[in-house]
């Protein structure tokens, strides 16, 4: 045989011997001990690594909850894109019990659509609420409303909100949405909000978020809440969902019952609901639209 | 008052400058080159060039409108100058459709692929050029006598050794005069005013000159890279020179034969593939010099002008990293 | 002869200072005016009157609060309609006293004639104190409370006092005319604020377009041991006060450090006017010159406004209407000026001046690709990479923002203003400053 083929077989035969030496000692010295049910329990996780349930990534919230079933108390953790199914899982690996907890959603508080609170400037510079926040208050002049520059939009992971067109306002997708609150840190004027889905979907809210009296936000905008506490008025007491403070009003989501009679009340549109409010005439609601956010 | 108020944060005054300003400045620059090409090679200057243009321009446009289905942009002026750019990097008697295959790999491959103008790390020309001079090898270093065919189409190439070619091929002895009285001399005015063969563009010197200044005048380039360029040239074959001037030509000679001046002047200096700071911009060119030369006088091309900036090209990210302009008040020295 | 200037950066906008020969004039008083609390950088004042109050010329209607703050005084004489929120120039709702103007009366404390008193009776604490009173603060636009510069920390001092007389911004053109109008004021102010900060020599930088102004300065100056007046070649941000003292004593004030860490004390001529009424005349800070001014306008005027009355008043005044083409308005200039809203806004101190721009001038240019020309690093007045800060910034890359020195940047706009691509620069840049600020802030709380 050619002594060329053999020589060279043997040096890289020798090369690949001691490369896996190497290798072997660099494995045993740099090893690192991780508990392999940090792993598994990342392997439940959506993988989605939003950051929603306050930890850097699944495998961060997988440690938590690893060291958490370690000291016996993994309450307060919670993956919001996951929902109760993926923490039962969670729960049922670790042998730990988890609370329900109600499913929740972001809802946009403000509804100055463009016909509704007309805008008067143009802005000019880049596509970044955050920016557009510090130069002014908005095309529609409105302090506290939104500005429609999509920051909430670019931050959602999950393709949950976009930008309406035609009343330049975000919209959320509820069934795409994870509650992970990357929209309400993104929101320099934190309109979004998250808030329990409610049951069989029906939610109210306010949707302004204006703090002045009422005369003044009314020249910027139709739809603004203006603190005339009618609503807080006819909310009923079995509930008493809706509290007053700063000219504004604001239903507390978990304490709603979603009867729709506040939204009636409203002298200005500003309360939203998922479902037809009951006509003046109270009369037993019985259809609803799901996952759809039909103004009043 | 009828329409709404702009609000935007400052600055709210705008300056002269903009992109076709800057691109179609930089055309301008090259009219005086374009000029002698056509003094010299009569209608085939005008030609490849104006073949070159369209098919950049054209290229661009079918690009953008078809394929990434963005907004066109061909009037800019940038693919204009890859156009006149490539055609002064290659003989005037080129057939068309290697100038077409250089278009489709100066605009395609190395501007729209990396996502259009300002994105490409490299010069679409002198890639264009590349990958001619590795494509067509003899038809890019096969250039017509100068005046020879003036106002009729090229027929057969009749060749004609640049500067560089004698150089290379025959040593500093074949460059003539002190040597070997026997060698007909290279005029040294010749080369600069044009009067050699040569690619189209880079014949001239002096026409390059004036376009190079005509841009310093306009701010559209800074002296730094040109002058920094030539200088390291000029010092590394002039050292050379010092040592033996039988065996290596003089440095006056390598900076106006060849390509040096418009790769110094046009190539070098484009602002896109050149770096951000002036210390940046120093050390490009200094490198770019010193690898022209070394190319010129130990490869085995004759001209190594454009690879030496293309090899360069590829340092910008890295020289961008280290070499910070001086910030105010960082290093302070008072008293 | 070669005149001095900075020597990094810097660019030269046109210049279009029309209302230069137009002498200052003062504005009727309407019937009613609105002060805003939040007038100077820093905490809002503290407002001490309410609704009904009798207020006079001069009266103290808003009290500093916490060391970065500034009184605010009365600048007309009525009652207090009421304290509530008005629409400041960006269109948020400012604390305000608003007062119904009745006749004119000033306090009685205040020396309402024009005799120049040269003579300086009071001594340096007492001069800083009356600045603090007074509610003087920076005239140049940043309306940074002055007597904050001459508090110095323990173990510093100053030697020279820079007066800001170069007026960089296009258009503007009120401190020009402070400078040919009231030149005795201004240097006998200048000595004053020498005293307090017990430094003996001043320099007054004045840029090279105003030669009548550095004439007449000059040529008083004369009079007035240890102050100088230097013509500088016009570039901007001259104003800047970094820069301007690199121009004028060749120093080079650390990052992250203030002129006082180079031995410098900066005010602005308007300031050193301001500061003479005071201390001289105890006349608080209640009224400032103002600019009018834009190509739509058949004629700009200078004004001397009282704080708080609405700026189309000013436009009232010329006797036209805004121009059927304006398409921005800015408070203060058109390089660091804030576009405002409305007309309605009330003229604050830091107002130097409003400026009327045509709907072409104002839109922006086409935002093209970045064609790494360049430009924008060679203009940088502080030696940064714009380019490099709007790419790190727009993807909120902040850590690495902080590391190419973005907290340096002076928000001049000269990389915007130079970039042949339009790009956005500046407004990625803030950005990106503020959040690293922020990210900084938090750090040390930590």
């Amino acid at each position: 045989m050619n002594p060329v083929i053999l020589y060279s077989v043997g040096v890289l035969a020798l090369i690949a011997a001691g490369s896996a030496i190497i290798l072997f000692l660099v494995a045993k010295k740099f090893k690192v001990d991780e508990d392999p049910r940090i792993g598994e329990v990342s392997e439940i996780l959506p993988g989605a690594n939003c950051g929603g349930c306050g930890f850097p990534g699944c495998s961060g919230f997988a440690t938590a909850l690893v060291k958490g079933a370690d000291k016996g108390d993994i309450s307060g953790l919670a993956c919001p894109p996951g929902g109760n199914e993926t923490m039962t899982a969670v729960g049922e690996f670790l042998g730990m019990t988890v609370e329900e907890s109600a499913p929740t959603t972001a809802v946009v508080r403000c509804n100055g659509t463009k016909a509704k609170a007309p805008s008067k400037l143009t802005y000019e510079g880049p596509t970044k609420c955050a920016i557009a926040h510090t130069l002014f208050s908005g095309e529609n002049s409105c302090p506290h409303g939104c500005l429609g520059l999509d920051d909430c939009v670019e931050a959602c992971d999950f393709e949950a909100i976009y930008m309406d067109e035609e009343t330049g306002l975000p919209v959320v997708i509820p069934d795409k949405c994870t509650s992970c609150g990357a929209c309400v840190r993104a929101c320099p004027r934190d309109i979004i909000e998250i808030r329990p889905r409610g049951r069989k979907d029906r939610r109210v809210w306010v949707a302004c978020m204006n703090e002045e009296k009422g005369p003044i936000p009314m020249k910027n905008c139709k739809v603004t809440c203006i603190g005339c506490a009618k609503c807080f008025d006819v909310c009923p007491p079995v509930a008493n969902a809706i509290t007053m403070g700063n000219n504004l009003a604001f239903i507390d989501g978990d304490k709603c019952i979603a009867c729709g009679k506040c939204i009636v009340v409203c002298p200005t549109t500003a309360i939203l609901a998922t479902f037809e409010p009951p006509k003046p005439k109270p009369k037993p609601v019985t259809e609803e639209k799901e996952a759809s956010e039909v103004k009043k | 008052m009828s329409n709404k108020l702009i609000v935007s944060l400052s600055p709210h005054e705008k300056g002269e400058l903009s992109v076709e300003k800057v691109m179609w400045g930089v055309v301008i620059a090259l009219m005086p080159s374009f000029a002698i090409s056509v003094y010299t090679f009569g209608f085939d200057a005008i030609k490849v060039v104006l073949l070159s243009v369209v098919f950049c321009i054209g290229i661009e446009f079918l690009i953008q409108k078809f394929m990434l289905k963005s907004e066109v942009t061909i009037l800019d002026g940038s693919a204009a100058i890859t156009g006149i750019l490539l055609a002064f990097n290659v003989p005037s008697n080129i057939p068309w459709w290697q100038l077409l295959a250089g278009s489709v790999v100066a605009i395609g491959i190395s501007k729209m692929a990396f996502g259009g103008l300002g994105k490409n790390p490299f010069n679409p020309a002198l890639v264009g050029r590349a990958f001619m001079l590795a494509s067509f090898p003899v038809e890019m270093t096969t250039w017509p006598v100068p005046f020879s065919n003036i106002w009729s189409p090229a027929t057969d190439a009749i060749t004609a050794a640049t500067p560089l070619g004698r150089l290379a091929e025959g040593g500093v002895k074949a460059l003539g005069a002190m040597t070997d009285p026997a060698v007909e001399a290279v005029d040294y005015i010749d080369i600069f005013i044009g009067k050699v063969g040569g690619s189209l563009g880079e014949i001239s010197a002096a026409a390059i000159l004036i376009g190079g200044i005509y841009m310093l005048f306009k701010k559209i380039i800074t002296w730094h890279i040109p002058v920094f360029y030539l200088l390291s040239l000029a010092g590394f074959s002039g050292l050379l020179w010092i040592i033996d001037p039988s065996k290596y030509a003089d440095p006056l000679f390598h900076l106006i034969a060849g390509g040096a001046m418009l790769g110094a002047w046009f190539m070098a200096t484009d602002l896109v593939t050149s770096p951000m700071s002036v210390k940046g911009q120093i050390i490009f060119a200094v490198f770019g010099g010193l690898l022209c030369g070394a190319i010129r006088i130990y490869g085995s091309y004759p001209e190594g002008c454009s690879y030496s900036i293309l090899i360069m090209n590829a340092f910008v990210p890295l020289i961008d990293k280290y070499s910070k302009p001086k910030r105010f008040g960082k290093e302070v020295n008072y008293g | 002869m070669k005149l001095k200037t900075f020597k990094l950066g810097g660019v030269h906008p046109p210049e279009n200072k029309m209302t230069a020969d137009i002498p200052v004039v003062p504005i009727d008083i309407p019937k009613r005016v609105s002060v805003i609390m939040s007038q100077h950088l820093g905490v809002p004042a503290v407002p001490v009157v309410d609704r009904g109050d009798k207020v006079k010329v001069g009266t103290l209607i808003g009290e500093a609060k916490g060391f970065i703050s500034a009184n605010i005084h009365s600048p007309v004489s009525g009652t207090v309609f009421k304290v509530d929120g008005v629409t400041d120039a960006t269109g948020y709702r400012k604390n305000a006293v608003i007062i119904n103007v009745e006749g004119d009366e000033w306090e009685e404390k205040i020396d309402k004639s024009d005799t120049l008193l040269k003579e300086i009776k009071l001594s340096s604490e007492e001069i800083i104190q009356r600045i603090k009173d007074s509610g003087i603060v920076g005239m140049g636009g940043a309306a940074f409370p002055t007597h904050v510069k001459y508090m110095f920390p323990e173990g510093k001092t100053a030697d020279t006092l820079v007066i800001n007389g170069v007026e960089c911004e296009p258009y503007l053109t009120s401190d020009h005319r402070v400078m040919l109008e009231r030149p005795d004021e201004i240097l006998v102010g200048v000595s004053i604020m020498m005293k307090a900060g017990k430094v003996d020599r001043a320099k007054i930088g004045i840029e090279s377009n105003k030669p009548d102004a550095i004439k007449i300065l000059s040529e008083k100056a004369e009079d007035y041991p240890g102050v100088e007046v230097v013509p500088l070649k016009v570039q901007y941000p001259q104003g800047a006060e970094k820069q301007l003292i690199k121009a004028l004593l060749n120093r080079e004030i650390p990052s992250g450090k203030l002129p006082l860490d180079v031995g410098c004390i900066v005010n602005n001529i308007g300031t050193a006017l301001a500061i003479y009424e005071a201390v001289q005349k105890n006349k608080p800070l209640i009224e400032r010159v103002v600019t009018l001014t834009g190509k739509g306008l058949k004629k700009g005027g200078n004004f001397l406004v009282r704080i708080g009355i609405p700026a189309k008043n000013l436009l009232e005044k010329l006797g036209e209407e805004i121009p059927e083409n304006t398409g921005k308005m800015i408070s203060g200039g058109p390089m660091m000026g804030k576009a405002i809203n409305h007309l309605d806004i009330p003229v604050t101190k830091g107002t130097s001046g409003i400026v009327l721009m045509s709907e072409e001038e104002s839109k922006r240019n086409k935002i093209q690709n970045c064609i790494r020309c360049s430009k924008c690093v060679s203009v940088c007045p502080m030696g940064l990479e714009p380019y490099l800060l709007e790419k790190l910034a727009e993807k909120d890359m902040f850590e690495e923002c902080e590391k190419e020195d973005i907290v340096d940047c002076i928000e001049c706009g000269s990389c915007s203003f130079t970039c042949p691509s339009s790009r956005q620069l500046l407004d990625h840049i803030r950005y990106g400053k503020q959040n690293v600020m922020r990210i900084m802030r938090e750090r040390r709380q930590q």
